[in-house]
């Protein structure tokens, strides 16, 4: 009706919010075809074997009752052997902040520095603040070397 | 909505209460002069927009690289190869590059010829040459971070030749190198000018720079002037008529940037080997095609000087010149002015004939 059009507004304002809509719609796209790539590169790809063997020692490398920190996939773990001459290997990273745990000969337990947590050699937290047991790995010996596996039947 | 209560309003009359009434004025006020060259006016927005482009780029690189001989070039090789988008951000890093003192050198040559640094302008000048060199710096630095065989002879040969520079060449051979030779130790250092000395430097240039196009507003040309005796040149407002067009120049860079990254990957060539023989080939970056070339030609001695130091010599001189031609060139329409208008044009015809000719041979 030519009421419309000389009323001027309804119209005008119409086209004026299709234009908009176009150009906002387009803009908010290239903004996400810039900001997706970015987001994108700034989280690292994966890396690391983590679910790799480690060779944690050399058979005669341990005495029974002490431990050494070794290698696993890019974290620490600990390997343990205990008075009996068995061994235990677990995840070496404190279920708490993520510092690296120890044994401790006197105690026969693991004791994180950071904040006093203890586990005992099942991994199990007995005291302090980690809220998790440590994550228990599988130790075979192969020859005269001690290998490390995630247990995958675990 | 009653506009007085408007957020927009609001918003305005808060920064208005902090930076004064009218202390914002510059933005909405300012005043762009429409001509027939104005389409020149557009250059330095864009060299600024491309500069931005390398910031972002270049500190997401940041996130990767390492800057030692066992590992820059396989950071870069991750970067091409493992990280997500990691070939587009190091290809829009390298081509932004070459466009930006492409655009940088192309707004320096129409403010010469448009004769943009009259009085007052000298200083914008001076400091639009210093960026210049800052970003050659930029170019130069950054050309060997890659640690390919290509960039490692290419930077032995452009610091050899600083060793021509008297009284200070020995010194100054072994301040860029971090040594005799050009080794690890040259590369922390390039690394450290690229990410650290020359972006601090920059951001000050640039941002004077742009405080003093602010200040005195765009540059009306002699023929324009003329034009309009009675100084009254058309002119549109910066925001939003000119700021919209730059925009629009500015996301057509960024598709043509993207463009070229993706069907135009940047090479990263093979690991550099110090004890390997240089292969044939061997060329700096395009902008200094000019400079290589002219070494190139120069003669062993020349009138019983080293060529090397008659071209250090020359290019010395032409540079110190250049940078001082708004104090030369006082009267536009004077002999001077003209003089150093057909200087320019030589200048341009040199580099480009020394610029294909090196490109060519």
């Amino acid at each position: 009706m030519s009421s419309d059009v000389d009323a001027g507004g309804p119209p005008k304002a119409a086209r004026r919010r299709v234009l908009e809509l176009l150009v906002g719609s387009g803009v908010a796209a290239s903004l996400v075809s810039v900001l997706y790539p970015i987001l994108k590169f700034l989280l690292p790809p994966r890396t690391g074997e983590l679910d790799a063997d480690a060779v944690a020692a050399r058979a005669d490398e341990l005495a029974p009752n002490s431990a050494k920190i070794f290698r696993f996939g890019n974290r620490p773990g600990i390997l343990i052997r205990q008075a009996d001459g068995s061994y235990r290997a677990l995840s070496a990273v404190c279920t708490h902040l993520n510092c690296t745990v120890q044994y401790r000969t006197g105690e026969h337990d693991i004791w994180c520095a950071c904040h006093n947590g203890v586990y005992d050699l099942q991994g199990r937290n007995v005291s302090g603040p980690p809220p998790r047991p440590l994550e228990e790995f599988q130790v075979h010996v192969r020859g005269k070397e001690i290998v490390v596996s995630r247990g995958s039947r675990a | 909505m009653d506009a007085k209560h408007s957020p927009a309003a609001r918003i305005r009359g808060w920064l208005e209460e902090r930076f004064g009434k009218g202390g914002l004025d510059w933005l909405t006020h300012k005043q762009v002069p429409r001509h027939r060259h104005t389409l020149w006016y557009y250059l330095g927005g864009m060299t600024l927009f491309l500069f931005i482009v390398q910031v972002v780029t270049g500190i997401l690189l940041l996130l990767y690289y390492r800057p030692s001989p066992g590992e820059a070039f396989e950071s870069v090789q991750f970067i091409m190869t493992k990280v997500r988008f990691g070939w587009l951000v190091r290809g829009i890093h390298a081509w932004s590059a070459n466009l930006l003192i492409f655009t940088a050198m192309l707004h320096m040559f129409s403010a010469f010829f448009l004769k943009a640094y009259r009085k007052p302008r000298e200083l914008t000048w001076v400091t639009g040459c210093i960026l210049l060199l800052l970003f050659f710096g930029f170019g130069f630095s950054g050309y060997l971070l890659p640690w390919n065989t290509l960039a490692f002879f290419a930077t032995k040969v452009g610091t050899q030749m600083m060793a021509a520079v008297p009284v200070i060449g020995t010194w100054l051979l072994t301040f860029l190198r971090g040594g005799e030779d050009v080794t690890g130790s040259t590369l922390t250092r390039f690394f450290g000018f690229h990410v650290a000395v020359f972006p601090a430097l920059t951001t000050v240039v640039v941002a004077t720079h742009l405080f003093l196009v602010q200040k005195f507003g765009m540059s009306v040309p002699p023929s324009v002037e003329r034009a309009h005796p009675d100084g009254k040149v058309p002119s549109y407002s910066f925001i939003p008529n000119f700021l919209l067009r730059d925009l629009m120049g500015w996301y057509f860079a960024l598709g043509v940037l993207a463009a070229l990254a993706a069907l135009f990957p940047w090479d990263l060539g093979v690991k550099a080997d110090p004890f390997a023989a240089t292969p044939a080939g061997i060329r700096p970056e395009w902008y200094f095609l000019f400079l290589f070339q002219t070494l190139k030609v120069i003669p062993g001695r020349v009138l019983g000087i080293e060529g090397e130091q008659v071209g250090l010599l020359v290019f010395g001189l032409a540079g110190a010149l250049w940078l001082m031609v708004p104090f030369l060139d006082r009267n536009p329409h004077g002999r001077t002015g003209r003089l150093l208008a057909w200087a320019g044009v030589g200048a341009v015809l040199y580099i480009v004939a020394m610029s294909v000719w090196a490109w060519r041979g």
